[in-house]
């Protein structure tokens, strides 16, 4: 099976160690990945802000790019579900890039959907001995409906403590441009997701989508400048990729 | 009064035809239309239905409670003892046109039977220690709700309504799954029909619910069974 | 086309507006209790339904149907309530609404009217018009009563009172509610349930006129719906000897059993009840019983505006349930005035704005006022795909300024452009990375930016921003490939 990483464009410029992880905990698995350079961003900043013109371009390029591998994964639930939701509607009008996009867009998992329904794993064989609790994230939990995918992947890490995030399915305010236009509300949403994280005594708190995570890491940041000992953001990923010999 | 102004109406629903969708839209109905009970879906065979009355009652008897109603359940030779004692020291019972003369048979104080001679005023519905007696047309058990229809056993809608104390008499065979089939049994669903479902309640302090405005704040519901 | 008027306005753009409520410490409990209250509830009687997806597609598709057929069921609902005895009026915009029933009321000679809680009339501003013409307007639902006696405005579709606790209620009918008996008036729930009762029985007694509004029109029939809880409605409903009632234009259904299908969707999604206490269905004036007058006034309001949208339809469908502004994260935190309108919520961002056109007021900035986080949707009992309309309508507003010069396209198009071409992308990531090197030697160990330059300021005013990495992926990804994979390692964040 050809398995092409499609790392986001956040991650390829801020969180790279995302992007690695996904490699490592693959080729531990015995699968070989690709990472075709073409790729860049899903648009999906564009789109969601209404600029569908100029988020076309970026369709194709994404269709050009990744047509032609097996399997196409993403450690981001906001970008797979931008591919897989809203896709299909900006390319409605072009006919055949709604073609290539109808054909492409089941192949595109995110990574817990790949590891667990295309790969059938949950244990990847890493190590993690952290209290860690997890954020579902809208898209995770509404868009791709991951479920407990990577819940089931969190619990087969030895060592891990799973701890229960009360209000997990609350957003956490991030949005996207949201965090600027209405930053107001977005700072209020912030604050109780991260009174929630705090509370639940993790030392880590984790989520499929690094977008989110730089919003409650920079929360938890701000948060910990006053009270040290805040919880620290971790993209799932990489916490998969943990083995013992790190641990 | 003859003078409503037609050119709003012409105007509006041109409007309407020149930007409504053209697609017609068909309409899925896979929701359940039949029997239920306990919350399982699908169709009984015949042996099954008997025991299926037995849990709808149940059922009904849960979601009554559930709404804070007060619920009896007596045999039919039983009702008026039943009714007597649902109504204890209750000085004036009102009944609609053609309830039963039987229901209030045990029942010691002062009946009022609404048309007879004349029709009963609201000043006479809202006395103090007025209590009116109805039966119903259907009771969905899914959801604890009566449905009255205005039939003679039921009568004008204000009968139910202005007194603060109503208790509704429910027969076996009127009581059905859900809303579906109790719509379907409505006999002329251009009659004035009113749905009750518990006594009258508020969530309008903190979206919690709290029983008691201004419909009847005691419902009492009796259910016949053989 | 017309477009919609009345009480659906934004005075404020939503920031600032938003940005007003959320001083208010005492608002945010008092929504957040009253929110969680409700989902709660609202999730239990759903998950009792088994053929709850089901119900909400025939709701959905049933809706859909009335907006394909609206003229011939408009024209058949008027036959049929006119044939029942009733008197059918319609009314382009609030104004003529207004004006309409003004003028009706006037007929009947009464300076006061019982009124059922209707989110028709307090679009239109009936209350404010009748209130000119020296006609006073008696709210009889709980919440509605609260609101008047309070001299504020509702904020929310099912409960317009929900930004009280019971204690500040407990204040307003002390201070406000005329012969109160202050001896028996607690905070307990009970008794100021008790205190509206005797408060409203002289007048509902009494009352010659009623108004409403209908929470669905049966075009098979001509028949009206009202679903409430208290019996007020079916005072209202019942007593008067006039009954006026505002009906939006896509409130109709086709047939009474559709009826089966929303008599179901609407208590479960609204109070998180298996049915609301109290059901009335009256079709046109039944001799002896009820009103003997009935008026129906048909709104279109900006109605037929919506309904041009392709994309932006499906917010007719709405049967103003409340469900989305329970779940939605936004107005659990600003609470309903921030939106301006009697819309508020997830289903107010996308209808005001569509009923009046974007220009009014600042109603363009609603469709901003969201994560898109999705839980509306899932919890639309008619499956409005609000996010969707939410994009669609900020789509529309991108391109309906186009041509005109904006820093927020000029960026997103340099954007664009550079992302949509590997060489230029990996020369951008490059620049920022570069950029970053200074920053990160002054961040500390946790490589968080604590202030950044205007627009981004508005990041680092309540969270610290990352930086960009060290090495981007792709470089880390060129060097693996050069030494041959493995063993390159990784760079641990
Ligand atoms: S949009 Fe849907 S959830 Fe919101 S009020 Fe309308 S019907 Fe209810």
């Amino acid at each position: 099976m050809r398995i092409a990483l499609f790392v986001t464009c956040v991650n390829d410029l801020v969180f790279p160690a995302t992007g690695q992880a996904v490699v490592r905990v693959l080729e531990r698995l015995g699968h070989t990945v690709e990472f075709p350079v073409e790729q860049s961003c899903c648009g999906q900043m564009h789109a969601n802000s209404g600029y569908r013109a100029e988020a076309l371009p970026l369709v194709r390029n994404f269709v050009d790019t990744f047509g032609r591998y097996d399997a196409v994964v993403a450690p981001s639930g906001s970008c797979v579900a931008m591919v897989r939701e809203s896709y299909p509607r900006l390319a409605g009008p072009d006919p055949e890039l709604a073609a290539a996009v109808a054909e492409l867009a089941p192949r595109v998992h995110e990574l817990s959907e790949l590891l667990v329904d295309v790969l059938g794993v949950t244990d990847v064989g890493a190590a993690f001995p952290h209290r860690v609790t997890y954020h579902p994230t809208c898209h995770g939990l509404r868009m791709l409906r991951l479920g407990d995918r990577p819940l089931r992947l969190l619990r087969a890490v030895r060592g891990l403590d799973l701890v229960e995030l009360p209000g997990a399915e609350e957003c956490c305010g991030f949005g996207g441009t949201f965090a600027v236009k209405n930053a107001d509300v977005s700072a209020a949403m912030l604050a109780d997701k991260c009174a929630a994280v705090c509370d639940t005594g993790a030392a880590y708190v984790a989520a499929a989508d690094n977008s989110c995570l730089a919003h409650i890491g920079g929360g938890l940041s701000r948060r910990g400048r006053s009270t040290p000992g805040a919880p620290r953001a971790v993209h799932y990923a990489e916490i998969l990729a943990s083995t013992e010999e790190e641990a | 009064m003859g003078t409503v102004d037609r050119s709003a109406r012409d105007e509006i629903l041109a409007r309407i035809r020149a930007v409504r969708p053209d697609e017609p839209v068909s309409v899925p109905r896979e929701y359940r239309t039949g029997p239920v009970a306990g919350g399982t879906v699908g169709e009984p065979g015949e042996a099954e239905a008997a025991a299926l009355d037995g849990e709808l009652i149940e059922l009904l008897v849960d979601r009554l409670v559930d709404y804070r109603a007060t619920v009896r359940r007596c045999a039919p030779q039983d009702v008026p003892g039943a009714l007597a004692e649902l109504l204890g020291e209750v000085p004036t019972v009102v009944v609609p046109p053609g309830a039963p003369v039987r229901w209030l048979s045990a029942y010691l104080g002062r009946i009022r039977r609404d048309g007879d001679p004349e029709p009963l005023t609201v000043a006479d519905l809202d006395a103090p220690g007025v209590a009116v007696v109805t039966g119903c047309a259907v009771a969905i058990a899914q959801t604890g709700t009566l449905l009255l229809d205005g039939a003679p056993d039921q009568g004008r809608r204000l009968l139910s309504l202005v007194p603060d104390h109503h208790l509704c008499v429910v027969r076996a065979g009127q009581v059905v799954g859900g809303v579906p089939e109790a719509l379907a049994r409505l006999a002329d669903p251009t009659r004035p029909t009113t749905l009750v479902s518990g006594p009258s309640a508020t969530s309008d302090i903190e979206l919690d619910r709290v029983e008691g405005v201004h419909g009847p704040r005691r419902l009492d519901v009796l259910v016949v069974t053989d | 086309m017309t477009t919609g008027t009345g009480n659906i306005v934004a005075p404020l753009p939503f920031p600032t507006a938003a940005r007003r409520e959320l001083a208010d410490g005492q608002l945010r409990a008092n929504l957040r209790r009253a929110t969680h209250t409700i989902r709660d509830k609202r999730l239990r009687v759903v998950g009792e339904v088994p053929d709850w997806p089901a119900l909400r597609r025939s709701g959905a598709a049933i809706k859909d149907d009335v907006l394909a057929r609206l003229p011939e069921l408009l024209e058949q609902f008027e036959a049929a309530a006119t044939a029942a005895g009733a008197t059918v009026h319609w009314a382009r915009d609030a104004t003529e609404a207004c004006t309409l029933v003004t003028e009706l009321v006037q007929r009947t000679g009464s300076t006061e009217v019982v009124k059922v809680k209707s989110m028709a009339t307090q679009e239109i501003g009936l209350n404010e018009a009748l209130a000119e013409v020296g006609i006073e307007a008696v709210e009889t639902d709980l919440a509605e009563l609260i609101v008047q006696l309070a001299d504020d405005t509702p904020s929310h579709i099912l409960v317009p009172a929900i930004h009280y606790n019971r204690r500040q209620i407990r204040d307003i009918f002390a201070s406000r509610m005329p012969g109160v008996d202050l001896d028996k008036l607690t905070d307990d729930p009970p008794a100021l349930a008790e205190a509206a009762r005797r408060h409203l029985r002289a007048k509902f007694l009494s009352a010659k006129v009623a108004i409403s509004g209908a929470n669905f029109a049966v075009a098979e029939t001509g028949t009206l719906v009202v679903v409430e809880s208290e019996g007020n409605g079916r005072m209202c409903l019942t007593l008067p000897e006039t009954l006026i009632s505002v009906v939006g234009v896509e409130k109709l259904l086709p047939t009474f059993r559709d009826l089966e299908v929303f008599l179901q969707l609407l208590p479960r999604s609204s109070t998180g009840e298996r049915m609301n206490p109290y059901t009335s269905l009256w079709t046109g004036v039944t001799p002896g019983d009820g009103p003997q007058t009935l008026h129906i006034v048909l709104v279109d309001n900006g109605r037929t505006e919506t309904l041009a949208d392709p994309v932006g339809r499906q917010a007719l469908r709405c049967i103003r349930c409340s469900a989305c502004l329970n779940v939605c994260p936004v107005y659990e935190r600003v609470g309903g005035h921030a939106y301006g309108s009697v819309y508020p919520g997830p289903i107010g961002a996308i209808l005001s704005p569509q009923m009046t056109g974007p220009d009014a007021g600042a109603n363009r900035t609603l469709p901003y006022a969201s994560t898109l986080c999705g839980a509306c949707f899932d919890a639309c009992p008619v499956r409005i795909d609000i996010p969707e309309v939410l994009v669609h309508l900020r789509q529309r507003g991108v391109d309906a300024r186009r041509g005109r010069p904006s820093a927020e396209r000029t960026a997103m198009r340099a954007l664009a452009w550079t992302m949509r071409d590997r060489r230029r992308y990996a020369a951008a990531l490059r620049a920022a990375r570069r950029g970053a090197a200074p920053l990160r030697l002054v961040t500390g160990a946790r490589g968080q930016v604590r202030r950044l330059p205007w627009p981004l300021s508005a990041w680092t005013a309540s969270r610290d921003a990352p930086l960009p990495a060290g090495r981007t992926f792709r470089d880390w990804w060129a060097g693996r490939d050069r030494t041959g994979g493995e063993g390159t390692g990784g760079d641990r964040g």
